[in-house]
């Protein structure tokens, strides 16, 4: 895969964490678009998204990484821990 | 042993500690390993929550579409860190390289990252500040309690200070339909991080929506009932207001105060570094195993006559982590400055605001796309016959171009003919800022002092 | 051999299967004056910069006259002003604005997400289609009608009336190819004439679902209430002729110059047929690498711009290589490398600033859909001619025919 998305991990596919750039984001609202259950427009060129998408939303959210024009929006990577692994 | 090799074997098993586990943080543990960092990596955090993004705190959290503990931060790769959240750093030993925490535990390193950020700045006086009702803004929990208040229907949130955070909380309010009042010392909201004149465009936004905008007013007390809940904040006019919340928006103050008698330059501006964030001692002598990133550092920029800048931006926090992770494990030449050019955004009343440079260091501005009567335009400063920063209303697509011209010291003001240019961009007019001497509710870009190498050391005591 | 030949090669006909080598000299002079007075901006920065650069213009009006180069603008005509890909803000921000209502976010943000189950529908269809045949003519089976039905669905366009506009929409595409062997007066008046035409057709369109509307743009768009947000007959229509025209010269571009690319990357095809994902970024590669739009030549400068240690003057016209700009090596590793798996692939397939494709999003859709369909359902698909005969644009660049052969259909 070219977008690297948190996976499996032992076999339960877990919510995906999310982050725009604002100072990159120039408002093409392509994840608007394309993932409109993650991303709104707030008026014309602020965008405002949810930090955490579902498993539902996994795929828009692929999209929407692929096609922003700034690629501002970074996703959890591959090998991401969805939790701390050690001790408090 | 050669510095090279010696950077090789701190790379392969050194021991480094990061206190602050935020943004900064985060990046910069994530770029160490990047970048091929194998050794211990200790992650220290006062929040007990994971690292977790606050930009959405004051817009989406407040809007109730997401909850204040979705917003942790995506990890870009596995970090193989020891965490230690929920437990504040409490000294630093500078000799025996080692970090204190609260729960008595020492911590060695062999080189140490401090981004501890910066932490809302209370209502100042602390009876009043206990009661029910009265909030600051700075973390998840924050957020997650003004959401819950806000959920409830109060008759109307006052908030005290009209700078981003404070119009962005006004702006969450009002689209809940919720009553607000805001109170501002300067002459309107936004003054100190852009001026006057496009204070006065952040002015007629706000009022334009409903907002019961004070400006040239402070808040001189705030009342309880006997069960200790916020009813009446009373205001320097003489008028008080019936509210059942307040919300402080006063700016922020660095996280330093763990450092007191560490011999680190740190004070309540943040802790002065070199451009490859690498920390000064009391003496202003560079340290070469200490290095500071994001909100709580202030360092020499270039490109700004190589005055300090402390900047509590996100992209800021970012670009200096990664440059403090390379430097980290880098040697000598290998090393990189931070000439991160200062950018930061708001979104409020619908409107988009971003601003690249510093504005506060404008003399004069110019609308040279758009106007302003139609919150559209960008405008540009101008600092000793250069462009020294702009800011874009809704026009972000065009904010590149005048970073540039920061970048490149283009003259100002700016003579190019350019589209959407109006009669109202002819000429430029005063930017208008506060005088900087008067106390204003925190500018976002604060001018600390100049370089080193001027010999000037101004020591305040580390009391944050 | 001088710059001006250069460019004459990449705007001949015989260029078109491969212009790539020429950009690679052309990259050469970042910003090159050519002999028609034309300057060429073909770097990746250089283009980035001035797709952000507010004294440039896309206003032909600002266009010195004595500058003019091979591409002189068609004279707008007082019928039909510029639509708003040749206009300057305000006037462009608002009519793109008022465009954008029924189309997308803010306030029709599910419009094209929604259309997703109809796309894939559209695409199976054409599929089937193609059940019991051994070859296809892949531009006219498939990446033409799709795209075609996809915008008449849209806009609210009857699908039985494409033979019409078809030829109208021919000839304003052929009218913007900067040919410069051609009587620049009598293609003028063809696109004009043709313009008009479709203006008149889409006018009427219009009066009709002002009385009956439907769930489409030109419906929306005549029933908008709002004076402040309303178009007026005219910019209505000259908007309603660009999206049409746009919608479908450049999205059939995409999946053919797509579909030989997979051919010729078996590799790519094979995994794209396992893993039907792969089309998301293997269209943003695509864009990078053979995007539909090769150039933008409709640029002026409003002022002398230093670019590049280059200055162009005021009045000047400049083409934006964005095709040359996406093949970069100074940005892209590997830039001639097909790479459905590249990072940062910030390519200018698109455009950037504020002309950035008001499209994107539903030609992003329909290539993925188009390509991961194609992928799956034709065994053995085998490309019969290699180069195929291409249009003749060298703007809006594709095959015509795109001859493949195949053992048959999976259903």
């Amino acid at each position: 895969m070219a977008v690297p998305v948190a996976g499996d991990v032992e076999g339960t596919r877990v919510p995906v964490r999310l982050v725009v750039d604002l100072n990159r984001c120039e408002g093409y609202a392509q994840c608007a678009f394309l993932a409109p259950d993650v991303f709104t427009m707030h008026g014309e060129e602020a965008l405002m998204y949810s930090p955490r998408a579902g498993q539902a939303q996994r795929e828009q959210v692929i999209r929407a990484v692929a096609a922003c024009p700034v690629q501002a929006i970074t996703v959890d990577g591959a090998d991401a821990e969805e939790t701390r692994t050690d001790a408090r | 042993m050669p510095a090279d090799t010696a950077a090789r074997e701190f790379r392969r098993q050194g021991r480094v500690v990061v206190v602050g586990a935020s943004l900064a943080g985060l990046r910069a543990a994530e770029t160490l390993r990047e970048e091929g960092f194998t050794g211990s990596l200790t992650m220290i955090g006062d929040e007990p929550h994971d690292p977790y993004d606050r930009p959405p705190l004051s817009k989406q959290v407040l809007l109730g579409r997401t909850a204040a503990d979705d917003t942790e931060l995506p990890r870009r790769r596995r970090l193989d860190a020891r965490w230690r959240l929920g437990v504040a750093a409490t000294g630093l030993d500078l000799a025996d390289r080692r970090v204190r925490l609260a729960d008595g535990e020492e911590v060695e390193f062999d080189r140490l990252l401090i981004a501890t950020g910066a932490r809302a700045r209370p209502w100042f006086r602390e009876s009043e500040a206990a009661l029910d009702g009265v909030f600051v803004l700075r973390t998840a929990d924050d957020a997650s309690r003004l959401d819950r208040k806000l959920a409830a229907g109060p008759r109307r949130v006052l908030v005290v200070g009209a700078g981003f955070t404070g119009s962005e909380i006004a702006s969450a309010c009002r689209e809940r339909g919720l009553e607000v009042t805001v109170a501002e010392r300067g002459p309107a909201p936004l003054v100190g991080a852009l001026g006057g004149v496009v204070g006065a465009v952040a002015a007629r936004l706000q009022r334009e929506h409903g907002v019961d905008l004070r400006c040239g007013i402070t808040v001189t007390s705030l009342e309880g009932d006997m069960a200790g809940r916020l009813r009446r904040a009373h205001l320097s006019d003489g008028t008080a207001l019936d509210v059942d919340v307040a919300v402080i928006g006063l700016g922020a103050m660095r996280n330093t105060k763990w450092l007191a008698g560490s011999g680190l330059a740190a004070g309540p501006r943040g802790i002065a570094c070199d451009a490859g964030c690498r920390a000064f001692d009391v003496h202003g002598i560079v340290t070469d195993d200490v290095f500071v990133a994001g909100d709580v550092a202030r360092s020499p920029h270039p490109l700004f006559g190589y005055q300090f800048l402390s900047l509590e931006h996100w992209g800021n926090a970012v670009a200096q982590a990664e440059v403090a992770a390379h430097n980290m494990i880098s040697s000598g030449l290998e090393r990189r400055p931070h000439l991160w050019v200062p950018a930061f955004w708001s979104a409020q009343f619908g409107v988009n605001i971003k601003s690249v440079g510093v504005p506060p260091m404008g003399e004069e501005i110019v609308v040279t796309q758009g106007a302003l009567g139609e919150n559209r335009f960008v405008a540009a400063y101008g600092y000793q016959g250069r462009v020294i920063a702009a800011v874009a209303f809704d026009q972000a697509r065009w904010i590149d171009f005048y970073r540039r011209l920061i970048e490149s010291a283009a003259p100002f003001p700016p003579v190019f003919a350019g589209v959407d240019r109006r009669p109202e961009g002819a000429r430029p007019v005063p930017a208008d800022f506060p005088d900087p001497s008067l106390p204003t509710h925190g500018p976002t870009v604060t001018l600390s002092g100049y370089s080193p190498s001027e010999r000037r050391l101004q020591f305040t005591p580390a009391r944050a | 051999m001088t710059q001006a030949t250069l460019l004459q090669q990449i705007t001949d006909y015989a260029s078109r299967a491969d212009p790539y080598p020429l950009y690679a000299e052309l990259r050469r002079t970042p910003v090159a004056r050519q002999e028609s007075g034309v300057y060429t901006v073909s770097t990746y920065w250089e283009i980035l910069g001035l797709l952000h650069d507010p004294r440039i213009s896309s206003d032909a009006r600002n266009r010195d006259p004595l500058a003019g180069g091979p591409l002189a603008e068609p004279g707008e005509d007082a019928n039909l002003p510029p639509s708003f890909i040749r206009l300057d803000p305000p006037e462009h921000d608002r009519l793109r604005r008022l465009a954008m209502r029924p189309f997308g976010p803010p306030h029709s943000p599910r419009r094209i997400h929604d259309m997703r189950g109809e796309l894939a529908r559209m695409v199976a269809g054409l599929v089937d289609g193609l059940q019991g045949r051994e070859q296809a003519d892949i531009v006219d089976d498939f990446a033409y009608p799709f795209p075609v039905m996809v915008i008449c669905k849209l806009l609210g366009v009857p699908h039985e009336d494409e033979p019409r506009f078809h030829v109208w929409a021919e000839r304003i595409v052929t009218g913007l190819d900067p040919s410069p062997d051609q009587d620049q007066a009598e293609r003028q008046r063809v696109v004009q004439q043709a313009r008009l035409e479709l203006g008149r057709y889409l006018a009427e369109l219009a009066e009709e679902h002002r009385r009956a509307p439907g769930d489409d743009l030109l419906s929306a768009m005549v029933a908008e209430r709002d004076p402040e947000e309303r178009m007026s007959l005219v910019e209505l229509v000259t908007t309603a002729v660009l999206l049409l025209i746009a919608g479908h010269e450049t999205t059939v571009n995409l999946i053919a110059n797509g579909t030989l690319t997979l051919l010729r990357h078996p590799d790519v095809l094979k995994r794209l047929r396992g893993e039907p994902g792969l089309a998301v970024p293997l269209v943003e590669e695509l864009l990078r690498y053979e995007p539909p739009v090769q150039l933008l030549p409709q640029r002026t400068a409003l002022t002398d711009i230093d670019v590049a240690g280059a200055v162009i003057p005021k009045g000047a016209p400049i083409w934006l290589v964005l095709a040359s700009g996406s093949r970069d090596p100074r940005r892209f590793d590997d830039p001639d490398r097909f790479d459905p798996d590249r990072r940062d692939n910030q390519h200018l397939g698109f455009g950037s600033g504020i002309h950035y494709c008001f499209g994107a999003p539903l030609a992003r859709l329909e290539a993925q859909v188009a390509l991961a369909e194609l992928a799956r359902r034709l065994s053995n698909p085998r490309l019969v001619d290699d180069p195929p005969p291409y249009r003749p644009s060298p703007v809006l660049r594709g095959p015509r025919h795109l001859q493949v052969a195949f053992d048959g259909v999976v259903p």
